[in-house]
C-alpha cells in the first residue's frame, strides 16, 4: 500500500467534513468503548493480566532471536517452511515465488494486516492472481477499492447504506440493509472461492515456538476455509509475532478479544501445524510461514522496542478521540490511530509520516487501555523528539522553540513580555470583552474566542499588593 | 525554629504561565485557598513556565533548561504547588526522565518531584481538607483533564472539595475523562480536530443542563470557553479553585476581563 501520510492534513479535513464518514465512526466508537467497559468490568484480574501480558513480551523480545529459532525448527519438523523477509519486496517476492511454483491462479485471503504492510494484493494482481478476500470487512474494502481504515474493523468507515450500495453492485438486486441478510450475501459470494483456492493466505496473531503452529482469531470462521481448502497455505506474520507456547498464547488471547471487540472470546480460535499430514481428513498440502522483519529487529534494538509487545487489539484507536475525529484513512497507511503513529514513521520514515506523531493532543486515553501497557504517548513524544534532533521538525517551529528559550530562560524578560502582553490583549478586548482575532494567534481565533485577560499579569499584582502590605 | 518544624508547611506557588497571563484570579483563588489552609506562600521571582512546550515538541534540551530553573527556584520550598494538573504532572513525571544521564539532576529533580502537587489533591491528599467553606449557587458539571486524570490521578479530589460547597450541585457530563482537544499546541498546530473534539465536548457538556463548567487546567477552560463564547453558548467556566475559595464572583472565563488583584 503506498504511504499517504504526509497528506495527514488535507485528508483529516476531508474526514471532518464527510458526514457518512462520520456517521459510521461515532456509531463504531461508542459500540467499541462500552463493550470493551463491560467486558473488563466483569474480570477483576484485568489489569492483573495486562501487567503480565506486558511481562511476558517483554521478556519474548529480550529472548527473541532464541524464540524465533526454536520457533523455525518446530515448523520444519512438522513438514513446514519458513521464509525470512527482511523488508516488503523480498516478502512479496517469497510468496509470488511459491504462488507461481505451484501454478496458483486463485489466492483466497484471511485478514492480515501484515500482507497489507508488504502491499501484498497489488504485486498478486499485478502477477494475474485472481485474489478474494474472506473477511467480511476486507471483502467490502475490496468491492469498494479502499484501503482497510482500522485495524481490527477493516471497513468501520462504511456506513450500512454505504455496504448495501455495494453489494446491489457486485451482487445484483435486491437491495438488502439487514446486517444478517449483508452477512449472508457475502458467505454466497464467498462460498465457492474457498474451494477454487489455489493458495490461502492468512496472518497469524500468534506463532507458537514450541509447536510451531500458527493460531488465529476470526469472528467468522473465514480463516479456517482460507487454510484448510486452499492447497497451499501462506502464513505472514511480523517477527515480534512469535510466543513460547500455546499456553502462553491464552494470556494474550484472554486480553485480545475484550479489548478488541469486547468480547470475550473470539468466536473462532484456531491452530495449525505443518501441513495435512497421512491421516488428516483435510488440510493444505504445502504450509509456508513467511516472518516479516519491515523494520522490527531496528525497533528491537533501539528506544522503541515496547511497541513491538502490539498485539493488534485495536483498543488504542477505538479510544483515541482524534482518530474517532478524522478515522483511519487520514493516517495515510496501513496502521492508523495510536500504535499507526508510533509504527508508520517507524516503518516508513519519520520525515515521510511527520504529522502522525504530532497530531496527537498526549491524552493517554490509549495507553490506559492498551492490554500490553504500551507508553504510546511517550513513544510519540519520543518520536517528535528523533524528529528534532534530525531537524525535521518545520523551521518555522524549531525558530519559535528557541526563542521561546530565550525568553523562559530569562525570568525578567518573561515577565516584561507577559506584561506588555497583558496590556495590548486587554486594550484590544477592552470594548467587548473578548478577543476574536489577534495577530499571530490564527490557529486559536480560527474557531475560538481568546479570553480578555486582566491589564496586569498574577505576578504583578502578586508582589505589588504584597509589597504593599 | 523553622516555620516548617511549627507545622505551617512553606510552599512555592507554582504560577502557570496561562494563569499568570490570562487569569490572575485562579492564582489569587490558589493562594487564597492555601493560607487559609495554614501554609506559608511564597511566590519565587525566578519562575516562569514548566517546560512543557519545549517537551512536548521533542526539544528536549531547552525542557531541561526549564526544568532546571524551577528546580533552582522550588527546591527550598517543603511544596511546591500549583492549580494545574498539566504543569504538574510534567514537573513530577517528566522532569526525572529529563536527567536520566545526569545522576545529580536526576536525584534533584526527584526530590522536587516528590514535593510537588497539583492544589486539589494537596489539599486533600497532603493536608487532608474536605470543606473550603464557600458558596457558589449554580449547576456544575466537572470536566477531567487528561494530564492530572491519568498523570496524576486526580478525579475525586475536586469532586470532594465541591461537595462541601454550598448552594452548589455537581451534574456529571458524559465522556466527562475524554480529552477536550487542547492539547497544548496541538490546538493552534491541528484546529479543525481540535474543533471537532471540543464541540464533542460543548455537547456533553451542554447535555447536562448544568449552568456552569469546572475544571483543574486553564488550557482546557480557555479551549472550551473560547469556542462557547465563539459560538455564542451561554455557560459560565471557571477554575475549580475559584469556586472552591469563593472568588468566582466576577465574569467567567472568557466573558471579559476581571479587574486586577
Ligand atoms: S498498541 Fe496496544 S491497544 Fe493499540 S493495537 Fe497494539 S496492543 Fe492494542
Amino acid at each position: 500500500m503506498d504511504l499517504h501520510s504526509h497528506e495527514f492534513q488535507s485528508r483529516a479535513r476531508t474526514a471532518l467534513h464527510d458526514t457518512s464518514l462520520q456517521q459510521a465512526l461515532d456509531q463504531a466508537r461508542d459500540g467499541f468503548v462500552a463493550k470493551r467497559a463491560a467486558q473488563v468490568a466483569e474480570l477483576s484480574e484485568f489489569e492483573a493480566l495486562r501487567e503480565a501480558a506486558a511481562q511476558l513480551k517483554d521478556h519474548i523480545l529480550e529472548h527473541l532471536d532464541d524464540y524465533l529459532e526454536r520457533y523455525e525448527t518446530a515448523v520444519n519438523a512438522a513438514g513446514g517452511h519458513v521464509h525470512w523477509a527482511r523488508d516488503d519486496a523480498e516478502a512479496r517476492r517469497i510468496i509470488l515465488d511459491i504462488c507461481a511454483r505451484v501454478d496458483a491462479r486463485t489466492v483466497t485471503k484471511g485478514k492480515s494486516m501484515v500482507s497489507e504492510e508488504i502491499g501484498l494484493n497489488e504485486a498478486l494482481i499485478e502477477a494475474g492472481l485472481k485474489v478474494v478476500e474472506t473477511d467480511l470487512g476486507e471483502y467490502i474494502i475490496q468491492l469498494a477499492g479502499e484501503a482497510p481504515s482500522h485495524i481490527i474493523a477493516p471497513a468501520v468507515h462504511k456506513t450500512r447504506e454505504q455496504v448495501a450500495d455495494l453489494f446491489e453492485a457486485a451482487h445484483g438486486g435486491p437491495r438488502r440493509t439487514e446486517i444478517s441478510d449483508l452477512v449472508d450475501a457475502a458467505r454466497q459470494a464467498l462460498r465457492g472461492r474457498y474451494f477454487e483456492a489455489d493458495v490461502g493466505i492468512t496472518g497469524g496473531n500468534f506463532l507458537i515456538a514450541e509447536t510451531g503452529s500458527s493460531l488465529i482469531v476470526t469472528n467468522e470462521g473465514n480463516g479456517d476455509l482460507t487454510q484448510t481448502l486452499a492447497r497451499v497455505h501462506i502464513v505472514t506474520a511480523g517477527i515480534e509475532r512469535v510466543v513460547p507456547t500455546l499456553h502462553d498464547a491464552t494470556l494474550f488471547l484472554r486480553l485480545l478479544a475484550r479489548s478488541a471487540t469486547g468480547q470475550e472470546t473470539e468466536t473462532y480460535t484456531t491452530v495449525s501445524t505443518g501441513p495435512r499430514r497421512l491421516d488428516d481428513l483435510d488440510g493444505p498440502e504445502e504450509y509456508h510461514v513467511v516472518l516479516v522483519d519491515n523494520g522490527r529487529s531496528r525497533m528491537l534494538a533501539g528506544p522503541f522496542r515496547a511497541m513491538l509487545r502490539c498485539i493488534r487489539c485495536g483498543a488504542c484507536m477505538n479510544h483515541c478521540p482524534v482518530y474517532g475525529a478524522i478515522g483511519g484513512h487520514a493516517y495515510g497507511w496501513v496502521y492508523p490511530g495510536p500504535m499507526g503513529s508510533v509504527l508508520t514513521p517507524l516503518i516508513k520514515g519519520l520525515d515521510l509520516a511527520y504529522d502522525l506523531p504530532n497530531a496527537c493532543t498526549l491524552n493517554g486515553r490509549c495507553a490506559s487501555v492498551c492490554p500490553v501497557k504500551i507508553p504510546l504517548p511517550d513513544l510519540l513524544r519520543q518520536l517528535r523528539h528523533a524528529q528534532f534532533t534530525q531537524a525535521i521538525t518545520p523551521r518555522r517551529q524549531r525558530g519559535a522553540l528557541a526563542a521561546w528559550r530565550v525568553v523562559a530562560t530569562r525570568p525578567w524578560l518573561y515577565h516584561a513580555l507577559e506584561r506588555v502582553v497583558a496590556r495590548i490583549l486587554a486594550r484590544l478586548g477592552a470594548r467587548t470583552g473578548r478577543l476574536r482575532r489577534v495577530p499571530g494567534a490564527h490557529g486559536w481565533t480560527l474557531g475560538r474566542d481568546l479570553p480578555t485577560p486582566a491589564a496586569r499579569t498574577f505576578l504583578e499584582c502578586w508582589h505589588h499588593e504584597r509589597e504593599k502590605s | 525554629m523553622t516555620d516548617s518544624s511549627r507545622g505551617r508547611p512553606r510552599v512555592g506557588l507554582f504560577v502557570t504561565c496561562l494563569m499568570n497571563l490570562f487569569r490572575p484570579n485562579i492564582g489569587f483563588a490558589t493562594a487564597k485557598l492555601l493560607e487559609e489552609a495554614g501554609c506559608r506562600l511564597v511566590v519565587p521571582q525566578g519562575q516562569t513556565c514548566c517546560g512543557q512546550p519545549g517537551y512536548n515538541a521533542g526539544d528536549e534540551d531547552s525542557a531541561r533548561a526549564l526544568a532546571q530553573q524551577v528546580i533552582l527556584a522550588f527546591e527550598e520550598f517543603d511544596y511546591l504547588v500549583g492549580p494545574s494538573g498539566s504543569c504538574l504532572a510534567s514537573i513530577r513525571h517528566d522532569y526525572p526522565l529529563l536527567f536520566a544521564a545526569a545522576p545529580a539532576w536526576r536525584a534533584r529533580a526527584e526530590a522536587l518531584a516528590a514535593k510537588s502537587w497539583e492544589l486539589t489533591s494537596f489539599l486533600v491528599d497532603v493536608l487532608g481538607i474536605s470543606q473550603t467553606g464557600a458558596r457558589f449557587d449554580g449547576v456544575v458539571t466537572y470536566h477531567d483533564s487528561c494530564s492530572g486524570l491519568r498523570g496524576l490521578g486526580i478525579k475525586g479530589q475536586p469532586r470532594q472539595l465541591l461537595a462541601g460547597i454550598e448552594g452548589l450541585t455537581l451534574r456529571e457530563m458524559a465522556e466527562t475523562e475524554v480529552c477536550c482537544g487542547f492539547g497544548g499546541t496541538f490546538c493552534v498546530k491541528y484546529p479543525e480536530i481540535s474543533l471537532k473534539l471540543v464541540d464533542d465536548k460543548i455537547q456533553n457538556v451542554l447535555a447536562t443542563g448544568a449552568d456552569t463548567l469546572l475544571g483543574g487546567d486553564l488550557g482546557c477552560l480557555m479551549q472550551v470557553a473560547g469556542r462557547l463564547r465563539r459560538r455564542d453558548l451561554p455557560m459560565r467556566v471557571y477554575h475549580v479553585a475559584e469556586v472552591l475559595a469563593g472568588l468566582a464572583t466576577g465574569p467567567s472565563i472568557g466573558e471579559g476581563p476581571l479587574a486586577s488583584g
